[in-house]
């Protein structure tokens, strides 16, 4: 009986996979492998489709989502990169190098902060950061100079990432903390006896033994920085565009919206047939890639434990 | 008439119990009798040494000397401090925050405090009780510290022959030649140990500490190590705390019994162990007390 | 110590960093340097939501229904999603605790066969790492189903809405579940074997021992994954936003009293702040201000509660005494 509940968790994921694959179907259908790439101007497109309403011809279900892919490959792999060496160096120096009152005090703080949920993070960026940037970073010159092409204001990609880093690094600082402190002590100090020094062996012992949980909390935040789709949506300009990285450092300023947060804005009409096509192939994207995610980690896991190294 | 229960028998000693001593090794019994090379240059001087933990005193006014081609073998029942003073002599109880140490160490004539830690800890090695191998292949293992250590990560082709000259050495040669990056974690306990100790001799140091390197091994990986032993003192210092007074017989050219924080008596293994001339060493050499 | 006839030890007790490579030296300051911003961060968010908080949040906003006007000064307080909110996460924790006790209790105890043991333990992995907007999309997806009509509100055309607060409740179990799974199962498995094997040695049945002994042993872990998963739930946006409507107060669908409030649209914290945001239709920063520092307070204290339970159990989940 307890095994038949276990089985409901199956049940609910492969039930999720089929629906979402099978409300996202129309959205390929009309669009081939063309859906991931890029058809012209996404804002366009969505309002074209939420203007036909409930009866739209196949070429209103026309889509190409690369900006809106870009985005997103922008926006999570900048702040998990950033935020995976932020996070590692900071875990370093709470278990190693910082002054004892100092720990006490940032592993709680520290814990905290990965429980803050993201629409505050989303009003900081939005009330503070994006202001800040739209005032005083982005000059006027600059305005101009893309003016023809886009529209920048403070949220922007610039806001987005910073924000999106200082949210998923608590959860990767808290994990590597754990995996640090779980070291035998015995490796460490026979590291230390053998004239290595602290630096050294925290670097070559320790956070080697501590690099599946490492990647693990890589994973975990990378598949949180994919999903976020609250706060990006408060704090990343809210356009389709592809940031063009020939821009020059313009580019950073450059407003976008990533998958997440493009179908949290577009729930409210997900009653019209292209749309509702549409948003489910987004999420259908989405679910694909957090379980490549977790699967690529469980096979690097495996990897890691030829030498011992504790999976 | 109801039967009464039969009585207890009584069980018949064949022979009143005795107590039986712990062996007294005579001149030349009991003890493998090796050639001692003459004793080498005095490495390690301790002057009125002392260390405490907070408020305790651990070791007390400990004034030794340390030479190379001897062995120095420790002994003591447990918290006396002996392998706190082991732990000493390479400023590992540094790590301990609550640690003080009174008192001085020289190296070769240098005062430990003036020197570099690491580079005091490269001349003075270190063996523990659990075998500790590094999560990483055999080869890794003994050329971390070289590799460590170096200015310029060095080429493996230069590492080789050397940890090929420690492996030798630490007796283990044979056993591990065929596959060198083969995880050291998969060897058996006493090869383990044998790797930790070729890992600590890498370096060439100038003293081997041995922390009851022989206690979670079995009795032939510890009669290997112990031939090993006398092997390395023609090159260095070693100084081995046991628990085991047999094996201090053995393995030691000098003993020095320390009793709770004091150095009681300090001499020739077989002086020490059939002429003991303080109390407190009688009794514990015949097991009175452990 | 002078008692001790020791002298005032002179003793080095850092390494000096004149021997450290380059490399070393810099690695070093890197640390101190992404050490030092954490701090700086860390207190800049802290003190700023304080500040903000302190400065917008009054007691009438936390009793007082909000109203649907642009005037500011009448527009109420959000008392409606502090219900909401708490509304949701009961009904999330009341479906996600049994179920996460009880796989967690099969694959512990029994865990045949084995390929589902693994199998179930990958889904609750996968579950895990989903991100709540998809899982909100397929509830969407799954609530709308003829079957489901009971769960929420139907139009005159036989549409079926999909959104109420048991449809969000039912997802946000979900997002609880993996929180609630991995703290039972890690206390199970870290019971002694002995402790069952006392109780067979008595003659209790398995499902007995699991009833009696086990599932009480482990209670404190139980309390401090559901706790987890309760902050999880109260942090949630994208499952109110799809699943509740995220209306700006509970909108009861149907004539049963209790259960038409279930049945409707709602809103949370969650999504008074983000309506009232700029990325909403609000313009009411000092309300979103207001509502997220309540949001930060309930947080703060679900936290607490979780270092509290395990301190009580006698250990600690990340042990401060392990400085």
């Amino acid at each position: 009986m307890l095994g038949a509940l276990a089985v409901v968790v199956l049940l609910v994921i492969a039930l999720m996979l089929t629906f979402v694959a099978i409300r996202a179907w129309p959205a390929f259908q009309h669009n081939g492998l063309h859906w991931f790439g890029a058809q012209g101007d996404v804002d366009q497109q969505i309002s074209t489709m939420v203007n036909t309403g409930a009866n739209p011809s196949p070429a209103d279900y026309r889509f190409g989502a690369w900006p809106l892919i870009w985005a997103t490959i922008l926006t999570t792999g900048i702040a998990v990169v950033v935020g995976l060496a932020f996070a590692l160096l900071s875990a370093i120096f709470i278990v190693e190098f910082s002054p004892l009152a100092l720990r006490r005090v940032l592993v709680p703080v520290v814990r905290l902060l990965a429980a803050v949920p993201s629409v505050v993070y989303g009003l900081v960026g939005i009330l503070v950061l994006a202001p800040f940037v739209g005032d005083h970073l982005i000059s006027s010159d600059r305005r101009t100079s893309v003016e023809f092409v886009i529209q920048l204001s403070g949220p922007g990609l610039l806001v987005s990432v910073v924000v999106l880093t200082v949210m998923i690094t608590p959860i990767m600082i808290a994990i590597i903390v754990e995996a640090l402190h779980a070291v035998p002590r015995s490796w460490k100090e026979g590291a230390v006896a053998l004239g290595v020094n602290r630096w050294r062996a925290m670097w070559t012992v320790s956070v080697r033994v501590a690099r599946p949980a490492i990647l693990a909390g890589a994973v975990l935040a990378c598949a949180r920085a994919l999903g976020e789709a609250i706060m990006l949506s408060m704090a990343s300009g809210g356009k389709g565009f592809a940031p063009n990285p020939a821009d020059g450092l313009t580019f950073v300023f450059e407003p976008l919206r990533p998958l997440a947060a493009t179908i949290v804005e577009n729930v409210e009409s997900i009653n019209a047939p292209a749309i509702r096509a549409n948003v489910y192939a987004m999420s259908l994207v989405l679910l694909l890639s957090t379980l490549t995610l977790s699967f690529g980690a469980w096979m690097a896991k495996r990897s890691m434990r030829r030498y011992g190294v504790a999976g | 008439m109801t039967q009464l229960p039969p009585p207890i028998r009584r069980i018949a000693l064949d022979e009143p119990p005795t107590v039986v001593a712990p062996p007294q090794p005579a001149a030349g019994n009991g003890a493998t009798h090796r050639p001692r090379p003459p004793a080498g240059p005095v490495r390690m001087t301790l002057e009125h040494l002392g260390v405490a933990y907070g408020r305790t005193a651990a070791v007390k006014d400990v004034s030794l000397k340390i030479r190379q081609g001897e062995v120095l073998a420790l002994i003591g029942p447990s918290g006396c401090g002996k392998t706190t003073l082991l732990r000493t002599l390479n400023r590992l109880t540094e790590l301990t925050p609550t640690a003080r140490r009174s008192g001085r160490i020289l190296l070769d004539g240098d005062d430990v405090d003036d020197m570099e830690v690491t580079t005091l800890r490269r001349r003075v090695a270190m063996v523990f009780q659990q075998p500790n191998p590094f999560p990483m292949s055999i080869f890794d293992n003994v050329a971390y510290a070289l590799r460590e250590q170096a200015s310029r990560r060095p080429r493996r082709s230069v590492l080789a022959p050397i940890v090929e000259d420690a492996l030798r050495r630490a007796g283990l040669w044979d056993e591990v030649a065929a596959d060198l990056d083969r995880p050291a974690l998969r060897l058996s306990g006493g090869q383990q140990q044998r790797l930790c100790i070729a890992r600590a001799i890498a370096g060439r140091p100038q003293v081997l500490l041995m922390d009851e390197p022989c206690s979670a091994l079995d009795p032939r990986s510890t009669a290997t190590i112990e031939q090993l032993i006398s092997e390395l003192r023609l090159d260095l210092a070693v100084v081995i705390v046991t628990h085991n007074l047999q094996q201090a017989l053995r393995v030691g050219d000098k003993v020095a019994f320390m009793y709770l924080g004091d150095l009681v008596e300090y001499g020739d293994a077989r002086d020490l162990f059939s002429a003991p001339r303080a109390r407190r060493t009688r009794e514990y050499v015949q097991g009175a007390f452990g | 110590m002078a008692a001790l006839g020791l002298r005032a030890p002179r003793r080095k007790r850092h390494e000096s960093l004149s021997s450290w490579r380059i490399r070393d030296r810099v690695g070093l300051a890197m640390c101190w340097l992404a050490g030092l911003t954490l701090c700086a961060i860390a207190g800049a968010i802290v003190l700023y939501m304080a500040v903000r908080g302190v400065q917008y949040l009054r007691p009438e906003l936390l009793l007082s229904k909000p109203e649907a006007t642009m005037d500011q000064s009448r527009s109420g307080g959000f008392l409606d999603p502090i219900v909401g909110t708490l509304l949701l996460t009961v009904i999330g924790i009341a479906i996600a605790t049994p179920l996460g006790v009880c796989t967690a209790v099969w694959m512990v105890e029994y865990g045949r066969p084995r390929w589902l043991a693994r199998l179930v333990e990958s889904g609750i992995e996968v579950v895990a790492g989903t991100p709540d907007i998809v899982i909100a999309i397929f509830g969407l997806a799954l609530f709308q189903q003829g079957i489901f009509s009971w769960l929420s509100f139907t139009s005159a055309d036989g549409a079926v809405f999909g959104r109420s607060f048991l449809t969000a409740g039912a997802a946000m179990s979900l997002i609880a579940l993996p929180m609630v799974f991995g703290s039972t199962r890690e206390a199970l498995e870290a019971m002694p074997r002995q402790l069952r094997e006392a109780s067979y040695a008595l003659g209790k049945t398995q499902a007995a021992t699991i009833r009696r002994v086990l599932v009480p042993a482990a209670r404190p872990s139980i309390s401090s994954g559901a706790v987890l998963g309760m902050g999880r739930i109260v942090g949630d946006t994208a499952v109110v936003v799809v699943l509740l409507g995220a209306t700006l107060r509970i909108d009861p669908s149907g004539s049963l009293p209790g259960v038409d409030v279930l049945r409707g649209t709602g809103g949370t914290l969650t999504s008074y702040v983000y309506n009232n945001s700029p990325a909403g239709e609000g313009n009411a920063p000092e309300k979103a201000y207001a509502a997220a520092f309540v949001l930060l307070i309930i947080v703060m204290a679900l936290n607490g509660a979780v270092e509290l339970i395990s301190r009580r159990a006698g250990g600690s989940v990340l042990a401060q005494g392990r400085t």
